[in-house]
């Protein structure tokens, strides 16, 4: 595996970083009260919620570094945030 | 046009969690689109969105040094428009890179009036070297250059006003915008790419590490700034304002205490002579930006 | 066709023809004439280029690094300070690999303040890792721009480059000197074709951070790409030749080293007068002879080697000075270094800073010196002075 020339590279590689391991506490939706606004979608730091095809948050746990900024914001108060268990 | 929908910051990235900038680095690419080529200066974000290969940018980017983002954008402004291509070119730096070492190659791009625009991601202080004092910090911050202390209530100067120093330079569009306010500044990030010319926003950007907050209130302490009347978001174009966000404005203290760094303001006692001053700062904002919203009795 | 030209304007003669899209510089202090001459050409519809009047040296170059890794060629020229001021982005150019190319007409730093010649600027600049040519006369001058390119746009290469030659001494003096024609230029310099660039359609991200698991590969690239350009320089300079008559074959040129005892080292065109200064001494009996140094990085330090082998003793003449160390002039070390145990005696003298005249006696005295064994000074100090 070489260099690339002048330390340039594409794009892609960032996910290699599995930043969900530095979690401590872990979002959880409550589908219930979701009301599906995206603003979760929109505010997270890391870009790591996405709306399934109901429109509902899903958070990937991979990257998700737990915190807590969509719980907080969540106009429904539809996310808790609860300790991860080691 | 901003679309939402738009993902070109990618997970992955070291920034701290409930990171304002990173969260600025997705808003700000969602406003500009993916036909943007992105120059940033040395600092936080450009740490932990590109250690070599793990590149967080699914836009061109580059960085060459601290000070001369500027400059480079400059370059590749007169490149493009030589070559007939027509991507935008935006710097985002931060405070640091903006309103202190960068100063001079600014000056000079926007006298120069490249079509490019400039995004400071004003976290308030040098970050990435461990929190200290720069142009941006606002007046009592305590910072690892600026402490407070026995004979010192932290930093010693008001920030300095560089939307109204650009705006000297006849930059068309200078904004401010907030990461509390997505939507604004999506908006923002949008019209100033779509003015021609050199157009500044500079973006507050909360730093639960420097500031001493935890990363699930980011948004929270930046609306607070906004609340307060510690931050406002306005437009200027041409020179002059045409809009600022308008507030019931809280007292100062209620931003202040929700941060470690003007702790010092109410510990061991409360210090209501600097919490006045403060103040006063607040209420010159409101005046001169008007943004007090008047409640009917 | 032959022209008599102030070499400023021939430089800007050679830039034009080089077709840079963007040009970024700053006015200093000999190497105004140039940049004037450039921004007439602008001016005029004769050159397609922006030329950008940025607001320091700083930005000269930064804006270079911006044009070049959005895909243009781009050129810049300074002097002294300037180029001092620029010392961070030509570290950070070399770094990116991107191929600009910049004259610099030399010129002493202060304190105190010189505008008058030495060769000071560019030598500070040794570890930028910019490969550095040095004109003698104004046709060399002119022809390392287009060399320059040719070599720094390389895909093998993919290093920026100093053309270097003497403030005033030449960026002020009128030489015959023949410009080439377009055509011949365009083919021989191809256009720009760069190996990566900012690019929407395919992006790419430049200038990242390299962890320690990486830097020092990077520096390890880099210093590989130097070394490739003394092979990539002597190739570009036989072509040179085939295009246009000229040949630059080798990074050092020997003027009658043949059984020389004593040779002189020299950069730059100091080595016209040195010529004269050795035909004098030939003529007088005496064996020496001059190696003059066309490339200071990559140093020719095999080229250096094999034309010395031989001589008794050798006087590099260095229009620099490294303050505490022992040999005192930079060039003299890196000769000292490629004579390594072959018991042949290198001396270093600095002799012409800051504008300091250097005549034909001068030359003589020093190969003197040589060759009683005493070196390692500054040479020509007015000693009521000191």
């Amino acid at each position: 595996m070489g260099l690339n020339v002048g330390c340039a590279a594409r794009p892609g590689r960032a996910r290699d970083n599995k930043t969900g391991s530095w979690r401590v506490f872990r979002p959880t939706v409550d589908s219930e009260t979701c009301k599906k606004c995206g603003l979760c979608v929109l505010i997270c730091p890391e870009g790591c919620i996405r709306e399934d095809d109901d429109g509902m948050p899903v958070v990937d746990f991979e990257y998700c570094k737990g915190c807590g900024l969509c719980a907080e914001e969540c106009p429904a108060e539809a996310i808790a945030m609860e300790q991860e268990e080691k | 046009m901003v679309d939402k929908s738009l993902e070109l910051f990618e997970c992955g990235h070291r920034a701290c969690g409930g990171c304002g900038p990173a969260l600025a680095a997705r808003l700000i690419l969602k406003g500009a689109g993916a036909d943007s080529i992105v120059v940033a200066s040395t600092g936080c974000m450009e740490v932990f969105s590109t250690p070599y290969p793990e590149t967080a940018w699914k836009v061109p980017w580059i960085h060459s040094l601290f000070e001369n983002a500027s400059a480079v954008a400059s370059g590749i402004e007169a490149a493009l428009k030589r070559q007939g291509r027509t991507e935008k070119v935006l710097c985002i730096c931060g405070d640091g890179a903006t309103f202190d070492i960068g100063m001079l190659c600014i000056s000079g791009a926007f006298e120069r009036g490249h079509d490019i625009t400039y995004i400071c991601y004003d976290n308030e202080a040098y970050m990435n070297t461990g929190v200290q004092r720069s142009g941006a910090t606002p007046y009592d911050a305590s910072t690892t250059t600026s402490p407070a202390g026995k004979a010192s209530f932290g930093n010693k100067r008001p920030k300095k006003d560089m939307p109204q120093i650009l705006a000297a330079h006849g930059a068309p569009y200078v904004a401010t915008a907030s990461v509390a306010y997505p939507n604004d500044l999506m908006q923002k990030v949008e019209r100033a790419v779509e003015t021609p010319g050199p157009c500044y926003l500079q973006i507050h950007a909360p730093c639960s590490t420097g500031w001493g907050f935890e990363g699930g209130k980011t948004m929270e302490i930046g609306k607070l700034a906004i609340q307060t009347g510690l931050w406002v978001n306005f437009e200027m174009v041409d020179g002059e304002v045409v809009k600022a966000k308008k507030v019931v404005r809280k007292p100062v203290n209620e931003y202040l205490m929700a941060q470690k760094r003007f702790r010092h303001l109410f510990k061991p006692a409360r210090n209501e002579e600097e919490i006045a001053k403060i103040q006063a700062i607040a209420d010159a904002n409101a005046e001169k930006y008007g943004i007090d919203i008047e409640l009917k009795k | 066709m032959m022209e008599i030209m102030e070499g400023s304007h021939a430089v800007a003669e050679a830039v034009k023809r080089c077709r840079p899209g963007v040009v970024s510089a700053y006015p200093i202090t000999p190497q105004t004439h140039i940049v004037e001459r450039l921004a007439d050409f602008v001016a005029d519809g004769e050159m397609e280029s922006d030329y950008l009047t940025v607001d320091s040296e700083f930005s000269a170059l930064s804006a270079c690094v911006g044009a070049s890794a959005a895909g243009s060629r781009v050129y810049s020229s300074t002097s002294s300070q300037g180029l001092i001021l620029m010392a961070e982005v030509c570290f950070n150019a070399s770094g990116m690999r991107l191929p600009i190319v910049m004259s610099i007409a030399n010129r002493a730093l202060g304190a105190p303040l010189s505008i008058w010649n030495d060769q000071q600027d560019s030598i500070a600049m040794r570890d930028s890792g910019w490969f550095q040519l040095y004109a003698e006369d104004v046709q060399e001058l002119v022809d390392y721009h287009f060399l320059s390119y040719r070599v720094a746009e390389d895909h093998n290469i993919l290093l920026p480059g100093f053309v270097c030659f003497d403030g005033f001494i030449l960026s002020h003096t009128y030489e015959p000197v023949d410009i080439p024609d377009q055509e011949t230029v365009d083919a021989y310099l191809p256009a720009f074709d760069p190996y990566q660039k900012l690019d929407a359609n395919d992006p790419i991200s430049m200038g990242m951070y390299a962890t320690p698991d990486y830097y020092m590969e990077f520096r390890y690239e880099l210093d590989r790409a130097m070394e490739r350009a003394a092979g990539a320089i002597e190739d570009a300079g036989r072509a040179f030749g085939e295009h246009f008559g000229r040949e630059y074959g080798s990074l050092a040129e020997a003027y009658r080293m043949d059984d020389a005892d004593t040779a002189l080292v020299a950069m730059g065109s100091i080595c016209g007068t040195v010529k004269d200064a050795v035909d004098e001494m030939r003529d007088a009996g005496r064996k020496v002879g001059l190696l003059k140094l066309r490339s200071f990085r990559p140093f020719p330090k095999a080229e250096v080697a094999r034309a010395l082998d031989g001589v008794a003793a050798v006087a590099v003449l260095d229009k620099n000075i490294s303050p505490g160390m022992a040999m005192k002039g930079a060039v003299g070390l890196e000769v000292r270094d490629a004579l390594w145990k072959t018991g042949i005696d290198v001396y270093s003298y600095v002799i012409g800073l800051g504008g300091r005249d250097v005549r034909r006696k001068d030359i003589a005295a020093v190969a003197d010196l040589a060759e009683s064994g005493r070196g390692d000074m500054f040479y020509g100090l007015r000693e009521e002075l000191i």
